[in-house]
């Protein structure tokens, strides 16, 4: 039996001397699995392309050059601007952009609807959620091109009730695509929701509507900005994974343009056979994407000091 | 009692060493070779195989110029990739003389430009890439590659090109009539306008779709290889495999012997057992392909015997193997890729 004096917490000191020795995991795991990958990648872009694949070990800045700068096809034209990659850029952000709207328009009222579930059922309804992410993401995308094709379940069901006379072309669209990622990501969105909308107090609805706010106004001013946190990582999280994916936009979308991912993907494994430039695309997406979560990170620290 | 299972212990060490060495690593295609055979080679010969799979010849480059080299002892690399391979010194040679089956081999596939006299690697199947049409759909004649880069109202909207460069650049040029590899500007703004205008009618590009895509009904013609054709009319869609006149894309797959293999002599048993015509017709029955061997009709199945897919009209024009450029001309059709599909 402990007595009472012997029953107390380790203080920060108590850890001193033993606590590099035990962060050594964690800092080996950074770095060899976070920092050396993103490193290799940062040094390839800036190597020279060997042809067929490969590199050879002499700094060089093509990769990026031929990024930002157009030479015309026989590079004998004065350089302008190189509009290929920013248009593949530009239309990876748009869809991701749409899937993430898209989630937010389904996920919120899901999570809310969850989160005002009975304590005892609201377990059930949050596993119904994740019960199709069992299943393997590249099967689940096979299964909706099955689903929305032209001779489709879908199709089928709205000429049957009369709603169209024609089959609708949603295949190889990018309504397709967007639909992809919404179904793909959907829970990353729904989740954080619903784990800020749990934290919610309804006493604030009740205060509000004592004071005359009618559900409209609450909305804006009570819960919006309570459970903004949430929403801001579920955006996060929808959309930078819909940044880089190249599975719903080449089997929903005909793959019939290059996106960020498929872009990338073509320098190594097909036969563009470009690694630096690979590297580079990979590169310039990453600096992207830090930028985008550094600016939310500058806006939540600003939100708190206020 | 201790003595004995010492002994036990380094009896079993000496036997798995002595094992260790009966081993072969196979670099080869996703879904390319009957299990039924792999085991078949083990039972003759006692050598375990092992197989990693890759599903294009660039990942399989790139896999092997990336540090794999001297893991694996053959792999099986299309025509172009071959001289590609031997190029980037990545190629073992070998004699005829150790090669007990090399008397089987097709004549015509002895001297082929991308290993002439075979000296690094020997013919696994061949076969063609073209395009099959739904006739249920289109009912004219289908033998012109006008129908893919110029399709008629019926296909328009409803076209499934293979995701690949070397095929798309390859049968686009066949149309036109330019040759493979040209530094012309004139006949590449040409192939690229082309492109780009076909395009506008075309639903998807997808390879490893393009089968699915024709049975499926959502693609009404596609850019296929014929023994995908054949799988796809034995699944049922109403597809006939055309021989378009301009000529169509040519290709043969090759087992090659590695550069640092480590079980060369292994390797070389592999290879003869493939240029056996029993062994050699059962990948044929379950690729759908040719085969490059000699003598190996009797083992064939029926329906493979007689598929249109690989027994070509006898006014079919002739194919061609896709050319390997040189890197400066490389660049260009890499750029008319990318143009086409930003």
């Amino acid at each position: 039996m402990a007595g009472p004096g012997s029953n107390h917490a380790p203080g920060p000191g108590s850890w001193r001397g033993i606590l590099v020795p035990l962060l050594l995991p964690t800092w080996a795991m950074i770095g060899i699995f976070l920092l050396l990958p993103v490193l290799l990648m940062a040094v390839y872009s800036f190597l020279t392309k060997e042809f067929r694949g490969g590199v050879e070990w002499e700094f060089s800045l093509a990769a990026y050059d031929q990024f930002f700068l157009n030479r015309g096809l026989f590079g004998d034209e004065p350089p302008t601007l190189e509009w290929t990659y920013i248009t593949v850029f530009a239309r990876s952000i748009a869809q991701a952009a749409g899937a993430t709207a898209l989630c937010l328009l389904i996920g919120f009222p899901t999570a809310w609807f969850i989160a005002t579930r009975p304590a005892s059922s609201r377990g059930i309804w949050l596993f119904l959620i994740t019960v199709p992410y069992w299943v393997n993401l590249l099967i689940r995308t096979v299964s909706l091109r099955f689903l929305i094709r032209e001779n489709g379940p879908l199709n089928d069901a709205l000429m049957g009730v009369g709603l169209i006379s024609e089959p609708l072309q949603i295949i190889n669209t990018n309504m397709a695509v967007q639909l992809g990622l919404f179904y793909s990501y959907l829970p990353f969105m729904v989740l954080p929701i619903y784990a800020a909308v749990e934290r919610y107090s309804f006493a604030y609805s009740e205060a509000a509507a004592d004071l005359y706010a009618n559900r409209w106004v609450t909305l804006r001013e009570i819960v919006l900005p309570i459970v903004r946190p949430g929403i801001v990582a579920g955006c996060i999280l929808v959309f930078i994974p819909s940044l880089g994916a190249f599975l719903a936009p080449n089997l929903l979308g005909g793959a019939k343009n290059f996106m960020i991912g498929s872009l990338i993907e073509e320098q190594f494994k097909k036969s563009l056979g470009n690694w630096p430039f690979g590297a580079a695309v990979s590169m310039i997406l990453m600096t992207l994407v830090l930028i985008v979560l550094f600016v939310q990170a500058r806006a939540a620290t600003r939100q708190e000091v206020r | 009692m201790n003595r004995l299972m010492l002994t036990t212990a380094a009896l079993a060490l000496i036997g798995a060493a002595a094992h260790a060495e009966e081993t072969l690593s196979v670099y080869h295609w996703f879904e390319y070779m009957p299990q039924e055979l792999v085991d078949k080679f083990t039972a003759e010969t006692g050598i375990k195989v092992t197989i990693d799979t890759y599903d294009s010849n660039e990942a399989m480059l790139a896999s092997l110029k990336a540090g794999k080299l001297g893991q694996y002892d053959v792999a099986v690399p299309g025509d172009y990739m071959v001289q590609i391979m031997a190029g980037e010194g990545l190629l073992d040679t070998f004699t005829p003389e150790e090669l007990p089956g090399y008397a089987n081999i097709d004549p015509q596939w002895v001297d082929v430009p991308f290993d002439p006299g075979r000296k690094s690697s020997i013919p696994y199947q061949w076969g063609s890439t073209a395009f099959a049409v739904n006739r249920d759909v289109f009912k004219g004649d289908i033998n012109s590659l006008g129908l893919i880069f110029d399709p008629p109202p019926e296909l328009q909207g409803k076209i499934n090109v293979l995701d690949s460069q070397g095929e798309v650049l390859a049968l686009g040029s066949m149309y036109l009539g330019i040759p493979q590899c040209t530094n012309d500007k004139e006949q590449l703004k040409a192939l690229m306008e082309m492109l780009l205008k076909a395009k506008a009618s075309w639903a998807s590009f997808g390879s490893d779709t393009a089968k699915d895509v024709l049975v499926s009904g959502d693609a009404a013609a596609g850019m296929i290889y014929n023994g995908f054709a054949a799988k796809a009319r034995a699944e049922g869609a109403p597809v006939e495999y055309a021989y378009p006149k301009e000529g169509y894309v040519v290709w043969m797959d090759n087992v090659v012997l590695l550069k640092d293999a480590p079980n060369r002599a292994n390797a070389l048993k592999f290879m003869d057992f493939l240029l056996q015509p029993e062994n050699a017709a059962a990948v044929t029955n379950y690729a759908a392909y040719t085969s490059g061997v000699m003598g190996v009709e009797p083992f064939l199945s029926d329906a493979v015997k007689s598929s249109p897919e690989t027994n070509p009209p006898a006014d079919a024009a002739k194919g061609s193997f896709i050319a390997v450029c040189d890197e400066e001309t490389q660049k260009l059709y890499d750029a008319v890729w990318t143009n086409l599909k930003k």
